[in-house]
């Protein structure tokens, strides 16, 4: 591998020797359709007839009146087949596996949103599909298990470690290690090892393309800041690419948990809880003990429930070319119930991190100024979370004649 | 050194015998138990692995047993003086096993330092290829201790060369791909695998990855020096417990 994808400190290639081979390769055939202009066209094509690309920019006029602050747009990755930006990664992989003639995809996921697009690109290219996916998120993330085995996938429920996304990565690595001859890993975010990280960020920056061209054709402006949630990165560095060389301040928002200072959070750079390791094949920012060993993690939100963080964006971090921030659960909660009634849009709770910190902001910034959220994805798959946190009594009387029939 | 150390105990003996223990797993007490059985039954290279949270490479039973002992308490410092302890009692060469991370947190040079103190021999790190590894084969140059680099069936022959470059002690090859404790067909395949290996490398080689009877360690005679006995030991020691570990060590010699 010639180029070991670092950024500052960060990143590189920790690989078990079993799959440089197979890295190689990926490494070759990534470098062929980056350097084909045919190739971005071909993608564009298929996400405006697969998916519903370009997807919007909407004005977010009452949330805007509420705040008195700064005019906010919401850019709808939520739009997007399959409910998520989860989709863009995973057509482009898609077309990837495809060119290397590869005919079984695996791939992690957390909150089943990049295991139900990855279900979704198996069934339309005719790969056969196993998704590895932590038990706890088995667990509460129940309809997007249903809609993966509908589609044709294979998932298994990781018990290992703490049963969360960052085991079922390592699960994906131990099969991928056994049939790379046949098999892709779809890795759903822009962590993992070299070229993942940038392969990763090259199939979102779509979303940051369309919306920068969005917003001054609308604006005739550029935003003041843009807002997206971190779990791996892989929508925030999406989105921020389409403003790397403009005067935008970029704002990730990471899970605050039950608080950054409880130790039950997912906030890797804008905590004091995480330090620079290697896990998983790559250097970055972990949350991990002196010694080490990666810690348990918490989020509402499982999409955000994440060890590691994109090593493109720890390097931003330490350059200061973002601001990281977090969200706490019952921020989260709240911003989600606002965006509802308001605007009748229902961002995922991984989203909500983002509308939470820009609720914050936003009455402190001037009526002049734009500022963007980036809705990753639609909450329709919480409902089970979303219920709970909202403690809705009609849901759960439904439920429980829900199960009466099925016990009857 | 390592490599004379083998190639010594190569003149009396058709194939080597490496074992491998997690620290801690299941107890402390246990774990010093298996060492000293293993040793009395004629094991002649040991692998220490010092647990990690993530451990990439390695199976189901590995993996738990990782797990396990981080959980009873495993942590650098104890796995250090477990290290310490074993090496001063049993005369044989013991390898600290870990992740990159574990070395990287402590400080390659500091944990390469400290492994000299300790009198180890070398360390297998699966996940530091040597196009990462600068600091680490730097630090464990300058203490005279040997970074095994592991051969895998998918390596070209251009690679195995390049990583003989940087290899001392001895070569661990991948009997086939996948993570530890799975089954391997010991096949023509193999044997042509380990010529290739045989040819990138005049360091000793020690085979890997599902060898768990004696079966295996007899068809490896002639095709290579050390056979590597890892998770069929751990099965062993949770169904009949420690001291069953010598008695299956002389079954299969």
């Amino acid at each position: 591998m010639k180029d070991r994808g670092y950024y500052g400190n960060y990143g590189g290639a920790f690989l078990p020797e079993v799959l440089v081979a197979t890295f190689d390769e990926l490494e070759v055939e990534f470098e062929k359709i980056k350097n084909d202009p045919s190739f971005w066209k071909e993608y564009e094509a298929l996400m405006s007839s697969y998916s519903c690309r370009p997807t919007p920019l909407t004005f977010a006029g009452n949330l805007t009146q509420k705040f008195e602050g700064a005019k906010i747009y919401i850019k709808r990755e939520d739009l997007n087949h399959t409910g998520a930006h989860k989709a863009n990664n995973v057509m482009g992989q898609g077309l990837l596996v495809k060119q290397m003639g590869k005919k079984r995809v695996i791939a992690e996921t957390g909150a089943g949103q990049h295991g139900v697009a990855t279900a979704t690109m198996a069934a339309k290219f005719g790969f056969d599909c196993t998704i590895y996916m932590g038990e706890k998120d088995v667990h509460r993330q129940r309809p997007n298990v249903f809609w993966m085995e509908q589609l044709g996938a294979a998932v298994v429920p990781v018990r290992d470690g703490t049963r969360i996304l960052k085991d079922a990565i390592n699960e994906a690595f131990r099969d991928w290690v056994t049939n790379m001859d046949t098999t892709h890993y779809v890795l759903g975010t822009a962590c993992g090892p070299h070229p993942f990280p940038e392969m990763v960020s090259y199939f979102q920056s779509i979303i940051g393309k369309e919306a920068r061209q969005q917003i001054l054709d609308v604006e005739g402006k550029l935003p003041k800041r843009v807002y997206a949630c971190v779990g791996g990165g892989s929508n925030a560095l999406g989105i921020f690419s389409g403003f790397f060389n403009d005067p935008v301040e970029l704002v990730g928002v990471e899970a605050g948990g039950k608080g950054v200072n409880s130790g039950m959070h997912a906030s890797r750079l804008c905590s004091k809880d995480a330090s620079t390791g290697i896990a998983q094949g790559y250097k970055t920012y972990f949350l991990q003990d002196d010694d080490g060993q990666m810690k348990e993690t918490h989020s509402i939100s499982a999409g955000l429930d994440y060890v590691g963080v994109s090593p493109i964006l720890s390097h931003m971090h330490d350059q200061g070319k973002a601001r990281f921030e977090s969200a706490t659960d019952t921020q989260v909660v709240a911003a989600l119930k606002l965006t509802m009634q308001k605007e009748g849009i229902i961002p995922a709770l991984e989203s909500s991190h983002a509308f939470a910190q820009a609720f914050k902001e936003a009455p402190s910034l001037s009526k002049e100024d734009v500022i963007i959220i980036n809705q990753s994805g639609r909450g329709d798959k919480d409902i089970f979370t979303i219920a709970d946190a909202v403690d809705d009594p009609k849901w759960k009387e439904f439920i429980i004649g829900k199960a009466e029939e099925y016990n009857a | 050194m390592l490599e004379s150390y083998i190639k010594e105990r190569r003149k009396t003996k058709d194939i080597l015998l490496m074992t491998h223990i997690v620290i801690g797993y299941p107890s402390f007490e246990a774990s010093h138990e298996i060492v000293k059985q293993m040793v009395e039954a004629g094991v002649d290279l040991m692998e220490l692995q010092i647990p990690f949270s993530e451990p990439m490479a390695d199976g189901p039973v590995i993996l738990k047993a990782n797990q396990n002992a981080i959980e009873k308490g495993s942590t650098v410092k104890k796995c250090f003086e477990f290290a310490q302890r074993v090496s001063k009692e049993f005369p044989l060469p013991f390898l600290f096993m870990s992740y990159a991370n574990i070395l990287y947190k402590y400080g390659m040079e500091q944990f390469s330092d400290k492994m000299a103190q300790i009198n180890l021999k070398g360390a297998i790190v699966p996940d530091l290829p040597p196009e990462e590894g600068e600091d680490y084969i730097r630090a464990m140059k300058k203490n005279n201790l040997n970074p095994i680099y592991i051969f895998s069936p998918e390596t070209s022959d251009e690679r195995l060369a390049y990583l003989s470059s940087f290899a001392s002690g001895f070569v661990y090859c991948l009997a086939r791909k996948g993570v530890t404790g799975k089954q391997t067909a010991f096949s023509d395949d193999l044997s042509a695998y380990l010529s290739r290996c045989k040819k990138a490398t005049n360091l000793p080689l020690a085979v890997g990855f599902g060898v768990k009877e004696k079966v295996d360690v007899d068809y490896l005679k002639g095709k290579a020096d050390i056979a590597v006995i890892g998770s069929q030991t751990i099965r062993l020691v949770e169904e009949k417990g420690a001291v069953a570990t010598g008695d299956f060590i002389r079954s299969i010699l």
